[in-house]
Order: structure tokens, then sequence, then C-alpha cells
């Protein structure tokens, strides 16, 4: 028995949804969502095309507000939290579609997505202050070192504009990574590149989790969600449909029915 | 001819005032401000009024101008929030408009389509071609205190930040950057900028009426801008002085050809600058400063 009964958020899950609902429209994109998130653990968020996965990611994330339900992220209720204040409680996502700022370079991606710099406060900018620059020269080394470890350092001069797609997937987890995350919402950091690239992020999110990073990650790739996750939920048509290990969900009756389509 | 090359200097300073206030909320914040017209004519009027008709002094006034020119800047910012691009600048073109018309009418506040004669002029006029010089002094003081705030400005991670939202919204707000301040702070400073220069433009010409303010002046600046560098204040200053340049040059370019009314000749001017800018942006199609990245510092 797989199957999520509707519960307190369990005290120890470090992300607790719980019935989350969104409609477009007519259509139900979410109807009634439930999963926990335990810390320190990588969790697999998959489900056939149109589950609901990446309108959840926005709805937890702040993008969309739920129309119903509660979201708890390490004890407090986000679910009608602007996007940025979420982002600095230390709950990050990264885009599916590589998004960023195309004008801009890889370098002052990674600095935009810092943390506590004072220099971003008006006062501070126009009188100028040793710890806005201080915090510069921190912020800076951090972007180094973190465009060193995602093998982004020859490009990090360059414009966005100019990186390959796999290059981009890459700078979506560096930045996530500059915003100090306490956990990552991940939307499909392999999808659309070669399977060498796909297997060297899986590495990078293995390292991750080896920091004890907290990660929940959408992805299609069911080898890199074996290799990846210990646990995984799955959605279908808005709902949690199961979660388990990925050996239990893989044997889940209704799980191949979603994802044959024979369920109706 | 001195005079007139002065004020044409001037009148350049002026418009270098109003391209930096384009070049923060435009270039820099990606907001659309059509009603930069708006602005200059509230900056203008402000001042007027409180040196006019209550004997303040002029740096008063100036400081009046740009404090009611942030203010109704972030007034017009916060209620335009879920507006982007086109819609934004519909809705800035509006409130330029809705100001000249207020301007127009409402006589017993602005004097109407009379406007305000006899605004305190900051150099005794007397002084002839002094009197343009000083002038002329000022507004270049003015320019340079403005240019290094936004060097400053762009310098600064808020600059960064801000140009992060101009590109993508969404993802600046997913990492972790309050989009509505960056913008409203944005919006505030580039409205109050163009108040200052309304506000010089008034103690200059020593008169302020509504059709001083018209769109035309808005479009002027933003091909100023665009031809310059519309996210670097270098290039909204040469921008705008070359504007004023071409502009002054047309004049006498347009005379050169034959058989013209003056009407004719007056369109030619609208079309040689219309050619000008084409051929710049051929050439630099990010206008003569293109935008300067933050470098990574070397390991």
């Amino acid at each position: 028995m797989t199957r999520t009964a509707p519960s307190p958020a369990s005290a120890e899950a470090i992300l607790s949804v719980r019935d989350v609902m969104l409609s477009f429209g007519g259509l139900r994109a979410l109807d009634g969502v439930s999963f926990d998130i335990a810390p320190g653990q990588v969790t697999g968020l998959v489900g056939p095309n149109g589950a609901g996965k990446t309108t959840l990611f926005n709805v937890i994330s702040g993008l969309h507000r739920a129309q119903s339900g509660t979201i708890t992220y390490a004890g407090r209720r986000i679910e009608r939290e602007s996007p940025h204040r979420i982002t600095r409680h230390g709950l990050v996502r990264t885009f599916q579609i590589a998004r960023g700022f195309p004008a801009l370079t890889v370098f002052e991606h990674l600095m935009v997505y810092g943390v506590r710099q004072p220099g971003e406060s008006l006062v501070t900018a126009i009188v100028g202050s040793a710890a806005a620059r201080r915090r510069e020269e921190e912020l800076a080394e951090t972007a180094l070192a973190v465009a060193g470890r995602l093998r982004l350092s020859h490009v990090i001069d360059n414009r966005v504009t100019d990186l390959s797609g796999g290059q981009k997937k890459l700078l979506e987890i560096g930045r996530a990574l500059m915003a100090e995350p306490g956990m990552i919402l991940f939307d499909e950091p392999a999808a659309g590149v070669n399977p060498t690239l796909a297997e060297e992020i899986g590495d990078e999110l293995l390292a991750l989790a080896a920091d004890g990073m907290t990660i929940l990650l959408i992805e299609h790739d069911m080898a890199l969600i074996e290799r990846l996750c210990r646990r995984v939920v799955v959605m279908a048509r808005g709902r949690t449909l199961a979660e388990g290990s990925f050996d239990e969900v893989r044997e889940n009756r209704e799980v191949q029915d979603a994802y044959l389509g024979g369920r109706r | 001819m001195l005079t007139y090359i002065l004020f044409a200097l001037v009148i350049g300073s002026i418009y270098a005032l109003l391209a930096q206030s384009l070049m923060l909320s435009w270039g820099l914040a990606g907001l659309v401000n059509l009603g930069l017209a708006g602005f200059f004519a509230i900056g203008a009027y402000a001042s007027a009024m409180a040196t006019t008709w209550h004997h303040a002094p002029i740096p008063a006034g100036l400081a009046i101008a740009i404090i009611v020119g942030g203010a109704v800047g972030l007034l017009v910012c916060i209620s335009t929030l879920k507006l982007r691009d086109d819609y934004l600048a519909i809705v800035t073109l509006g409130f330029a408009e809705v100001v000249r018309v207020v301007a127009s009418n409402e006589v017993w506040l602005t004097g109407g389509t009379d406007g305000i004669p006899g605004v305190p002029v900051m150099v005794p006029r007397d002084l002839g071609l002094g009197f343009h010089a000083g002038t002329l002094a000022v507004v270049v003081v003015a320019v340079a205190l403005v240019y290094g705030l936004q060097r400053r400005l762009l310098a600064a991670p808020w600059g960064r930040t801000l140009r992060a939202i101009r590109e993508d919204q969404t993802v600046a707000s997913v990492a972790g950057k309050s989009t509505v301040r960056f913008k409203a702070e944005a919006f505030c400073i580039a409205s109050a900028i163009a108040a200052l220069a309304g506000a010089l433009y008034g103690h200059y010409t020593s008169y302020v009426a509504p059709d001083q303010f018209q769109p035309l002046v808005t479009i002027y600046i933003f091909l100023a801008v665009t031809a310059g560098g519309n996210t670097r204040p270098a290039g909204a200053v040469i921008g705008a002085y070359a504007l004023v340049a071409f502009l002054e040059a047309t004049r006498f370019l347009a005379d050169l050809v034959p058989g013209l009314a003056p009407v004719q000749a007056a369109s030619l001017r609208e079309i040689i600058v219309g050619l000008g800018l084409l051929l710049v942006l051929s050439v630099r199609p990010n206008g003569i400063l293109p935008e300067r990245s933050q470098k990574a510092p070397a390991r």
C-alpha cells in the first residue's frame, strides 16, 4: 500500500504539501496533491506528461498561488508567500527550459543569485559601503568556485545566449547553489542534454546529496531517477498516485496504468 | 551666433538629463516610459509655481520639483505594477497627456494655456551672453551630478539586479529579489531626474506652458537614448547632445535644398532625423555605447 492518506505535516519533513488544488479555467491542474519530503534526501517526482509536476513546482516556488491546500517549508507556511521570499527562506527552484537573463554573463547570473548583499539596497548603492564591497568579494569567490565545479570557468564572462544547451543546464544548477539553499527543486535538470552530460549532471546532484542537500527532482529519465532517488513520488492527473522506493513504485499497478494510459 | 550655440548646449544638457532618466527607467529597469514629457512638465510646473507665485528661492524650487517628480513617479509605478511592455507604454503615454491636458484646463491651478510667465532665472538675464553661459554651467553641473549618481547605481549590485529584472522578472524573483522594490526605486529616481530637467528648463526659458511638453519630447529622448546606448549613462549623455546637434544641423541642411516651402523643410528635417537614427542603428545595433557587463575577477 503506497497510496498517501492525508495526514498532518509530519514533524521531521522539511517540505510538506497538503491537498494542494489549482485549476486553470475548467482544467484541474492540481487536484489535491499531498506528500512529505524528508530532509537530506533526493526525492524523485515522476509522472506522465500533464500530471502537474511543473505546475506543482510553480505553486511551491510561489509563481502560482494554490486555490486551496497548505505548503510548509522548514516549519513555515509558504503557500501565500511571494517567490522572492520563498527563495530567501532557502527553498530554491530551477527551470525546465533553461531560463535566464539573456544580456547577462554567466558570472552576473551567479552574482545575481547571491544572497545577503547589502549593496542591493538603494542607499548603500549610492553612498557605498565597506560591507557591500566585502560581500561582493565573497560572492565573487563563491561564484568562481561554483563555475569551476560545474566546468563553466572558461565561459564565465560569456553571455548566456552564447552557451550550449548543456552549459545552460549546468548554470541552472550553479545559480541555485549561489542562493545558499536548504532545499532545491530541480525541474528536469538533464532534459535535452546528451547522455554523457546527463550522467555528469547526475554526478553533480549525487555530490550535492552527499553534502546533505535536500533535493526534489522532476525527471523523465528513469535511469537517472533510479540512480539518484531513495524515494519517489508519482503524480498523475493532478494527484499524488503513489510513493515509495523506486522498485516499489515501479511494481505499482496504478503507476503502470497511469504511464501506459490504461486507466480512465 | 555664440548665443545660439550656448542655447543649443543648454537644451542639449536638459535633454541629457531627460536621457539619463530614460536610461534608468527603460534601459536598466526595462520599463517603457512614454510618459517622460509628463514628468518633465511636472518638474517645470512644480518649481515655477513655488518660485514665481510663492517666491521660494530657486534651489528650494529645484528640490520641490525633485520631490514631487519622485513622488508622482512612485505613484505611477505602483499603479502600473502589473503592466509591462506595450501596456505600460500606453498607460504612461496617457499619463503624460493627462498632465498636459490638466495643465491646459485647470486654470486655477496652473494658469491654463497662458502658462506661467516670469519664472525667475538662475543667472541675471541682463548679463546677455553671461546669462546663457551661467545657465549652461548650472545645467552641466546637474548633468555631471546625475551622471555620477547613475555610474554608482550601475556599478553597485543594485544595478546588476535591476538589469536582471529587466531581462526576466520571474527568474529574478526566483533569485530572491523583490522586483517591485527595485522597479519602484528605479522609476522614482528616473522621474525625479526628469522633473529636475523640467525645473531647470523653466528657470532658463523663464516661461512654462503646456505646449512645451508635447509627446514629441519623449520621442526625441527615446531617439537619443537608442542611438547613444540605453544602458550606459555616457551613452545617454552623448546621444542627447548628438541629437540636439543633429536637430539643429538639419535646420541649415533643409535650407540648403532649393524650392522648399517652410512646411516641406520642416518635414524634411524629420525625415533626416529618422534616417540618421536608422544609420546609427545599422552600424551600431546596440547604440554607440553598448551594454557593459561585470567581469569576473581574475584568479
